[in-house]
Formats: C-alpha cells, structure tokens, sequence
C-alpha cells in the first residue's frame, strides 16, 4: 500500500510544483530533507535506546511480570471460552501487558507466539476464531499507559509542557478501545446465537 | 504530569535494583534492541519524510488542505492533521513523519498540535498488526477484525479534537 502512496505523493508534487512554479524551492527540499530527517533520527535514536534500556530492565526484574497478574482477571470476561491456565491465553495477558508498558519490541514476539496458540485451538482454520478477533482488535487500539516517544518527541519540538496531553490521550484511547471491543464481542455473540 | 517520565524510571530502575539484577547490563541489552529498532526504521522514516517535505515545498499541501478545509472547519477539525489521520491506519513511521511536521508548521502547544499529539498516543497501524498478526498464522477470513478496528481509528479520531477542546479551550 505504501508504494502507491509514496509514489503518489511524489508524482502530485512534482506535477503541483511545474504548475505553481515552484521548483526551485522543490529542488532545495530535495537536498535539505535528508540531512534534516537524519538529525530528527538522531534524536529518536536517543530516546528509543534510552527507553528500551529502561524497559528492558522492568521485563528482567519481574515487573511486568507482577504487571501481568494485576490485568490479567480484567481481561478474562474478553476471553470466556479460553482456559484461564492455557498458554494462549497466558502469552495474550503478557502482550497486552507489554503493549500497556510500552515495550513495542517485546509485545510483537509475545502476541505472534498468542495468535500460533490461538490457532491450534482454531484447528488451523483459515477463519479467524473469536479470541483471535478479540486480540488483534486490541492490538490495533493503542494501549500504552506513558507515551515515552510521543513525550519526548513534543519537548524536542519546544513544547513547554511534554505531558500536557497524557489525560486527554488516556480518555481518546479508553474509547477507542471500547468502541472496538463492543464491536468485536458483540458481533462475536450475533454468530453464536445464529 | 512532567514528573511522569523520571518517576516511571526511577521505579523500574529501583525495582531492579530491589530484585538483585544486573540493572546497567541488562540496560545496555535493552538499548542494544532499541538502535536495532531506529536501525530498522530509519529508511522508512528518511523515505517518507522525503516524500513530505515534496508534499509541502511544492504547494501541493496548499492545495490540498484548501480544498479540505472548509469541511474540516465546519467539523472543528483541523486541517493540518488531515494528512496524519489519514496515513495513521497504514504507517506508524509514516504518521511520526508527518506529526513532526505539524510540530514544525505549528508548533507542539497549539490545537493542531495538541490534537496530533493525542491522535497519534491513541491510535495504532491498523492494517499493519492486522496483516502481521492474522498472517503469522495464515488466516485468510479475518471477518469482523477490520470493521471493529477501523471504528476504533475513527473514535480515536473525533475522541482527539473533542478531548484537546475539552481539556485545553
């Protein structure tokens, strides 16, 4: 998908700038935005790596671990026909755990080895099972608790207060989530009763 | 709010040490994986914000967002995220390019910014995790994932502008 709206956006321009006589200031973006994108990586180089290394240290010690067991009762009723031991249902509580700690490099991993669990149950059928709608859904919404990359990214541009949004991002999430859960559960229970 | 940062990594830091781990060992695996992650993204990041900085040098963002923004207005909506909102299902890194561009054109404290802010703290790549997860394990009839997920886009969309005038105006 992105080839085409890459390759899109590249052609528009062109095409705009020929008519609204603009190519010289097109050619010197052409030069400039590379060395400016490489500074910008510069600093997420900072702020990702620092965060990983933090976070690395929260997966090692047990805390998300600890984590793990406070959400896991909360996402039982998401869950009813799954056996609360079972591993998938174990490497699902430990992804979105992940995802709420913002550990992107951990959740991918844990949630890919929950989808193969969720699928032996399914009997390797090619239609997704209700848990696995349930999942990706919530895989999709966005979880994290301290958005550490979007905060460190507002005070690099100047904000004068990085975290102003965090309440505001809180409630944008919650119900984004819950919109997407509702869906899912409720169409979910529509094809059982048919 | 802005002790959130130093608190959160102070706790993790102390609850290493608590647990006797070799916290700055561990720290530099951690962090090894992280300059692996940016590694990974850089040439998305570097393609995309390319691809903006066209988009803008060249007029065409002008013309887009004037065609777009008497329909933004009337929703209290603003414009300059339009382009944000609509890549944010897609791509992640694409998103993060054009968010600092609305940082740059408008700075991070104003509505645009703000909203942008929230849009991108609450919403995912959609069609990304989608694919990734669902095609890990070869299913072909992902039935109401979609729907359910895009819905959830879209609250997060208008859930942004309502919070940022809600909290901030």
């Amino acid at each position: 998908m992105l080839n085409y709206i890459w390759s899109a956006i590249v052609l528009l321009s062109v095409v705009c700038s020929i008519f609204l006589g603009k190519g010289e200031n097109l050619s010197a973006a052409i030069v400039d935005s590379g060395a400016q994108t490489v500074q910008l990586l510069l600093t997420l180089a900072g702020v990702i790596t620092l965060w990983s290394g933090i976070m690395k240290i929260a997966e090692e010690s047990g805390l998300t671990a600890i984590f793990a067991k406070i959400f896991s009762p909360l996402l039982r009723p998401l869950f009813p026909n799954l056996d609360k031991e079972s591993d998938a249902f174990g490497s699902i509580t430990m992804n979105i755990t992940a995802n709420l700690l913002g550990l992107g490099n951990t959740a991918t991993p844990l949630g890919l080895k929950a989808m193969h669990e969720l699928n032996e149950l399914n009997g390797s059928s090619d239609t997704a099972s209700d848990e696995m709608i349930v999942f990706v859904v919530m895989n999709t919404a966005s979880l994290q608790l301290l958005p550490t990359m979007l905060g460190s990214l507002r005070q690099t541009y100047g904000s004068n207060a990085p975290f102003e949004i965090l309440v505001p991002v809180w409630l944008s999430s919650a119900c984004a989530l819950s919109v997407a859960l509702m869906i899912a559960v409720g169409l979910n229970k529509r094809k059982r009763r048919l | 709010m802005e002790l959130a940062m130093p608190i959160f990594a102070c706790v993790i830091v102390l609850f290493g040490l608590i647990r006797r781990v070799p916290v700055f060992d561990i720290f530099m695996v951690g962090a090894r994986e992280g300059i692996r992650t940016l590694y990974n993204i850089a040439p998305t990041i570097i393609g995309l914000m390319f691809a903006v900085s066209l988009l803008k040098s060249s007029g065409a963002v002008d013309v887009i967002c004037s065609a777009i923004s008497p329909i933004a207005q009337r929703l209290g909506f603003p414009p300059e995220i339009v382009p944000m909102a609509m890549l944010r299902p897609v791509s992640g890194s694409g998103a993060t390019a054009l968010l600092l561009s609305v940082f740059e054109d408008c700075g991070t404290d104003s509505f645009a910014g703000r909203v942008a802010s929230v849009l991108a703290g609450s919403s995912e790549t959609t069609f990304y995790a989608t694919a990734m997860y669902f095609g890990s394990v070869h299913i072909k009839n992902t039935r109401h994932t979609l729907p359910a997920a895009l819905a959830a886009d879209f609250t997060a969309l208008v859930m942004s502008v309502v919070t940022v005038r809600l909290f901030f105006y």
